[in-house]
Order: C-alpha cells, then structure tokens, then sequence
C-alpha cells in the first residue's frame, strides 16, 4: 500500500474540490470489492491483516472525500495548509451576524417546541450549506484562492454544528 | 471420535472442496442454525424437527447442562438455576440490569460482567451463551456430517464493544470459528434482499426478545451499505411480557410471589400475548403454589394501550437513524419486519404509520437472521465463486476518550464504515508528567460518566517535558467484527511506547482457558485433541494457501524471498509429524509473517488491476 498516493488518486478522481459524487460511490465499491476483509475470511491471516488495512484506509479516504468540510480540509492539507489552525479564526462580518441570526431561531424554536419552525430552519440551512460549497469549488479549483478557501471551509464547519444543534432539537422535541 | 480423522490428509482444506460453515442467530429468546445446501440457505432442524433452540440453559448439582426445551419446561420447577434470556446480560454489569431484583437469579457482581450463581457454581453469561453455542455447533455437524470450518454470529446492531467481545469469546468457548460477528438486521436483509432487482433504500425493523435495532441500508449493484443504525439493547418482547404480568398480579390482587409463580406468570403472560396475535381477546387464567389464582379477559385494545409506550420507544431510535443517514421517511422504498415480536399486529401497525407504507413480512421473521447468516458464512468460508455481494456495515455507538474535566472525546463517530481506524494526538497538562492514563468510552454522551467505560490503561515512559510539549497519539482500530482495539504511543522524542487493550468487560485468555477446562471436563471431550486437530487443519490450509498463491504471483517474489517462504513451509511441514500444538501454532505465526510483504503485493496487484478496470469504465 503506497501511502504517498492521495485519496483522489486511490480512487482514479481529478484532486478537485468540485466532485462527480457517482465517480467516487462508484470507484469506491470497486476497491472495497477487491480488498474488504470479507473477500479474505477463508485465506491466511497474513491476508486478512492486509485487507483491514486497505479497506481501512479506502472507507477512510471515502468519508473523507465525501464530506464537504473534510474534503476541503484535505485539498488545503495537499497545499501544505492547516485550515482548521486554531489561529486562524478570521470570518467576514455578515456571516457572524447570519449565524447569530440562525442560533436565535433554534432557541425561537426550542422556546416554541415547533417542529415545523425547525424544518423551514433545515431548508435554509443546508440552501446556505450548498451555497458556500459551491462557492468552496470556485476557490479552490478556479482561483487557487487558499485563504478564501480556508474561511469557506471553517463556515462549513459552523453550518455543520449549527445543523447538528438543531437535529438534537429534533430529539428533545421529540422526546 | 474427532482425533481419529485428524491423519486424514482429505481433512486439509483443498481450495475447490466445499468448507461446512454456518450461520447461527444466538437470540435473546431462542437460538437457531443455518447453512447453505445446494445453493439453499436453510435451518437445521434437531433430532424431533424443532427449527427453535430455546436459549434456557440449566444447570444440575452434578454439573450436567441442559439447553433448550427440557431446561425451558423446568423453568417454574427450577428457577434459580434455569437461566433465560442471558443475552440481555452479555457484557453488563449488575447496575446495568434494571430488573435484577425482580429476577430470580442470585446475581455476583463480578468485575466487569455479572455473573449468576447455581448449583453447579458461578457461571458467566458468556459461559451460558456457550452452552446454547455448543449445543447449536453438534445439531450443526450431525446434521452436515463433518467438522465446522467456522460460523458467523449474530448479534444485535445496537451491541456495544462489550457485548460484542463477550458473543465472540463465547463462541471460542464454545470451540466455534467466528468467521464473523454479523449485524442481526444485515443478515435478514441479506436473506431478503438479495434478489438483483431491490435497489435502493431499505429499512430493517428488528424487535427480537430482548433488542430492538433499526437500520437504514442502501442496496446498489449487489452492496449492502449501511448507512445508519439504531436501537435500544434492552427493549423487547420480553418487555411486552412484563407489562402483561403487571396486568395480571394487579388482577389477581397477587401477594409478593415465589420465584416459581414469577415464572408461572410470566410464561402465561407470553402465551396470551402470542395468543392476541390471532384473536381479538383471550382469557388468562393461572392458579398459584399458594393457591390464590385469577380468571380474567384481556382483549388487544386493552393490551395496546398498556404497551403503547413501549411501541413509541421503538420509534424515536428509528427517527434518529433516518436523521443520521440523511433520509426522509418517502425515500425509503421498503421496510423489512425481523423478530419474533414483529407478528404483534400493534407492531405491524405502527411501523406502518410511521413509514406510510405495508412492511414486508414474507419471510419468516424468526427464521430471516439465521438463513442471512448462513448465506453470509457460505460467502466467507469461500464456497461461493465471482458472484458474491458485499457487505459494508457500521459501528453503532461512537468510540472516544475522556478528557480534562470528565468529558467525552469522540475519536470515531456512530455510523463509522467498518474497518475503520482514527487516531487522536493529546499532550501532557503538568510539567514533567511521565505517565497518562486513558479511559476508552463508547456512547453519544457528553460526560464520560454517562457512557460506557470499556477500558482503562496508563501510558507510561513519557519523557519528562513542559507542560504541552509531549505529543500523544492515540489510535482507535475497529476491524470487520466491530471490535475495538487501542493503542498508544508518544511521538515527540520518538520515545514509542505502545498500549494494546482489549476492552474490560471481553475476558482475559486465562479466563478462557480455564472454562474450556471446565467445560470438557464435562462434555468428555479431548480438550488436546481438539487443539491439535484446529491447529493441524488450520496449519495444513495455510500451506495449500501459501502454495497457491505462490503459483499464482510468485513473478512478484524475488528468489531469496521464495526461498524463505519454501522454507518457512518446510519447517511447519516438520511441525506437522509432532503432536505439540503449541508448535504447529508457532509455525503458523512464523509462515505468516514470511508472507506479509507478499500478501502486500499481491493486494497491490489486485488493486492495480480492479482500479484499472474502474478508470476505462469511467471515462469510456
């Protein structure tokens, strides 16, 4: 197993933020097909051992390319920068006014126990959500915009724990 | 006698000869086996044609076992040490088990995991799981006529690492092979879905005696991908029961009862739930040992409202899955019924409801996990050729560590494609700290104290540093089983020291040694013979294999490589004339490691090839 070879490359994919999401399911059922610890149950340990390793890091590299954040992270690791660096926390005004705006409508919300005020919240969220992805793509494939790049990414990061708040609202509603 | 066909050399595993595997579905209430004939996965009757192991096991004074109906019929007679259900105890400890007062059980809080004491002494729930195994692995092998190469094992998804550890070590108990620990839910939906025309999302509801789990799969092109499960390892039929006995003790106006009349009542509770079934009312009646009895009538729409709630339970883990595969209820196109407890019509119906749609009830729901099981061991034991799907299951519960302050720590998150491994770094908080201790956890909550604690270990050895200058890397490794392994290693002054831990509740290799012991003491058996036997069988598969591969890829082999392998083989070969085998086993180890830089290369050959195939298919 050559480690130096990157994710993208593992699966015969561009290393592009951009991703043909059908490529990817499909490259990685054929790898999983040819090294799962399932394909070597019947053969010697020494075989086995060497299919947890590779189907550890094929499931590895897909969730990695899969996630919108994680994937991000990773094409910056490839230009040799950390965009989760915890000194780097700089984020435009409006989208710190925007998130303020959001969690207030979570406790809104909460405060209501209204489902259907978290619905209508979950729509404009992954909307917005998709919205930075695509702007991700612009950055980084067409512009090479690193530190534009980085920002998008740790917004992702925000909309992600802001859509994980309001799923354990879900729960307490529903509970 | 099993030593006597060791010699034979048809017991080495030729590569084209049909390998006896099964699948067996260890229940909480009852136990079955499976194996695939003729291309057909069915049940293995016992000897009076019953598909249904009872999981009772009882214990006499004089060490004899009895597993299934005979125990089952002693229940009342017997009840301290007529065991039922033992599943629900798997990898707990006594403050795990709600009802333990109301039990009749003389429960030992042994470290890590109760254990229940009878007349035949203290016993492990993994030695009573073992018992209904080994019962399970005879009605295997005289019915297919010959030694098991290996079984897959069932066990609810919602199983933590403890309860999973504590199934596996049973098996070993039980002298069975564990080809793999499958996910209950998975195999039924192997059973019923395998088909090529089902794609797309299915969801399998499964309500067993004493779990309940749900999961989300997605079927594309022959994969099973699990893309969420959830569950509650303590919610089942037997739960239904209970609420029925509450009905009836409240009937009869019953004073504080026996033993034997809770598992009176209790047997009658069960009989009118499966009575309700098929009727619209039944009328229970039961007379104690006292001689206080009660005649009364329940009809179903009494017996749905007291159990509504436990119907509402089964729901919000179902909710929770949808949520975290991302999948709205209309985007499942089918909803899979597994579990004895899936025929209560209030199930049926509010599954129904909830997914807006009929379930699936073809199959037999008893029978489902088992036939998925055994198509699965068919599968792995290699007996089937170029048409076999692919499983891709998940962890159910995150894996993490405690931090500062007793906080949780996620390392790998529920839902997590297995295998899988992530490491964490971690450094030291006080000048000069040599040694830190970590605490593995699994479970969705914040607090440490809140989840299970699976094990702890220290890590010593660190170079004394400044506070927040050691770098300690913690890595997590959960294989194909869903097993957990850790390890530990300080980084920063390459200082490596490493930690493996098998979780607190799985036991210690001289626990099993010792049951083992026990055990054979009692069944009669050859406890020597049968390790030798594994170990030259196994030995004898390996060389076949090794073989094979070399006249398959022996071109990726430079000529001193070949020769080392030669000789490896040569000396487990000169192992194989003794009858030691302990040193058969270190020969099979030796034979292993000389093949692990070929095994890498042949895999990389393969991926070469497969991804190849992948690119032309792509762009063509």
């Amino acid at each position: 197993m050559d480690f130096t070879q990157t994710y993208f490359a593992l699966f015969g994919l561009p290393a592009t933020y951009a991703l043909n999401r059908e490529q990817l399911d499909s490259a990685y059922r054929e790898l999983q097909n040819t090294v799962h610890p399932d394909r070597f149950a019947a053969q010697p340990d020494a075989e086995q051992r060497v299919a947890m390793q590779w189907a550890t890091r094929a499931n590895e590299a897909y969730r990695t390319l899969k996630h919108p954040v994680d994937r991000g992270v990773y094409l910056l690791q490839l230009q040799g920068i950390d965009a989760l660096d915890a000194h780097n926390t700089q984020m435009a005004p409006a989208f710190l006014m925007q998130q303020m705006a959001w969690r207030e409508a979570i406790d809104d919300a909460r405060a209501a126990r209204s489902v259907e005020a978290l619905d209508t919240l979950i729509d404009e969220l992954r909307l917005d959500h998709r919205r930075i992805e695509t702007q991700l793509a612009e950055l980084l494939d067409a512009r090479q915009d690193f530190e534009g790049a980085c920002e998008a990414v740790r917004q992702l990061r925000f909309m992600d724990k802001l859509i994980a708040e309001v799923g354990d609202v879900y729960e307490e509603l529903e509970g | 006698m099993a030593l006597l066909q060791i010699s034979e050399p048809g017991m080495s595993t030729a590569p084209h000869q049909h390998r006896l595997a099964v699948g067996i579905d260890l229940g909480t209430t009852n136990s079955l086996v499976a194996c695939v004939r003729s291309g057909l996965a069915t049940i293995l009757d016992d000897a009076e044609g019953h598909a249904l192991l009872p999981s009772v096991v009882r214990y006499h004074a004089d060490g004899a076992v009895e597993v299934g109906y005979p125990a089952q019929r002693a229940q009342s007679l017997d009840p301290h040490n007529t065991l039922i259900s033992v599943k629900r105890f798997m990898g707990r400890g006594l403050s795990d088990i709600d009802d333990a007062g109301s039990l009749p059980y003389h429960f030992v809080d042994a470290p890590g995991m109760v254990q229940i004491k009878t007349i035949a002494g203290v016993k492990s729930p993994v030695e009573v799981s073992a018992e209904i195994l080994r019962q399970l692995r005879a009605r295997a092998e005289a019915a297919l006529g010959g030694e098991l190469v290996g079984a897959v094992i069932t066990v609810p998804a919602y199983f933590d690492d403890a309860q999973r550890q504590a199934t596996k070590d049973s098996a070993q108990l039980a002298g069975l092979n564990v080809l793999r620990l499958l996910n209950e839910p998975t195999a039924a939906a192997i059973a019923y879905g395998l088909d090529n025309a089902s794609e797309g999302v299915y969801a399998v509801y499964d309500l067993g005696g004493g779990t309940f789990d749900i999961s989300i799969l997605k079927l594309s092109r022959g994969v099973f991908e699990v893309l969420a499960t959830n569950g509650d390892s303590a919610l089942g039929g037997d739960d239904f029961d209970q609420r029925v006995f509450c009905w009836m003790v409240e009937k009869g106006r019953f004073q504080p009862l026996s033993a034997g009349d809770m598992r009176l009542l209790l047997t009658k509770a069960r009989d009118a739930k499966e009575a309700l079934t098929e009727h619209f009312e039944v009328r229970v009646t039961a007379v104690l040992s006292t001689g206080e009895m009660m005649d009364a009538t329940l009809t179903q729409t009494e017996f749905n409202a007291m159990t509504a709630s436990l119907l509402s339970k089964t729901l919000t883990p179902t909710r929770k899955a949808l949520r975290d595969a991302g999948l709205a209820v209309d985007e499942v196109k089918g909803v899979v019924m597994v579990g004895g407890s899936t025929r209560m019509p209030c199930v049926r119906q509010a599954v129904a409801d909830f997914f807006k749609q009929t379930p699936l009830t073809n199959l037999d729901p008893d029978k489902v996990v088992a036939l998925g099981a055994a198509m699965q061991a068919d599968v792995l034991a290699g007996n089937r050729a170029g048409d076999d799907w692919l499983l891709l299951d998940v962890i159910p519960l995150s894996l993490g560590l405690e931090t500062m302050g007793g906080l949780t720590e996620k390392v790998i998150p529920r839902n997590s494609t297995i295998p899988t491994a992530r490491a964490q770094e971690f450094t030291t908080f006080k000048d000069g700290q040599t040694a830190m201790s970590v605490h593995v956890l699994q479970g969705e909550r914040e607090l440490a104290v809140d989840c299970r604690s699976l094990a702890r270990f220290d890590l010593r050895g660190i170079p004394p540093m400044v506070a927040g200058a050691a770098r300690i890397r913690v890595t997590f490794q959960v294989d194909a089983d869903g097993l957990l392994s850790v390890s530990a290693r300080e980084l920063s002054t390459g200082v490596e020291t490493s930690v493996q831990v098998k979780p607190a509740y799985g036991l210690a290799d001289d626990d099993i040694t010792r049951m083992l012991k026990e055990a054979f003491t009692h069944a009669k058996d050859d406890m020597y013979a049968r390790a030798l036997n594994e170990q030259v069988v196994d030995a004898n598969g390996l060389i076949a294999a090794t073989r094979a591969a070399v006249q398959e890829d022996g071109a990726l082999l430079e000529p001193a490589e070949h020769g080392a392998i030669e000789a490896s083989i040569a000396a487990l070969e000169n192992l194989l004339t003794q009858p030691d085998h302990q040193a058969i086993k270190r020969g099979i180890e030796a034979l292993n490691t000389a093949t692990t830089d070929f095994a890498q290369r042949r895999m990389d050959q393969n991926v070469r090839r497969a991804m190849a195939g992948q690119k032309l298919e792509t762009f063509s």
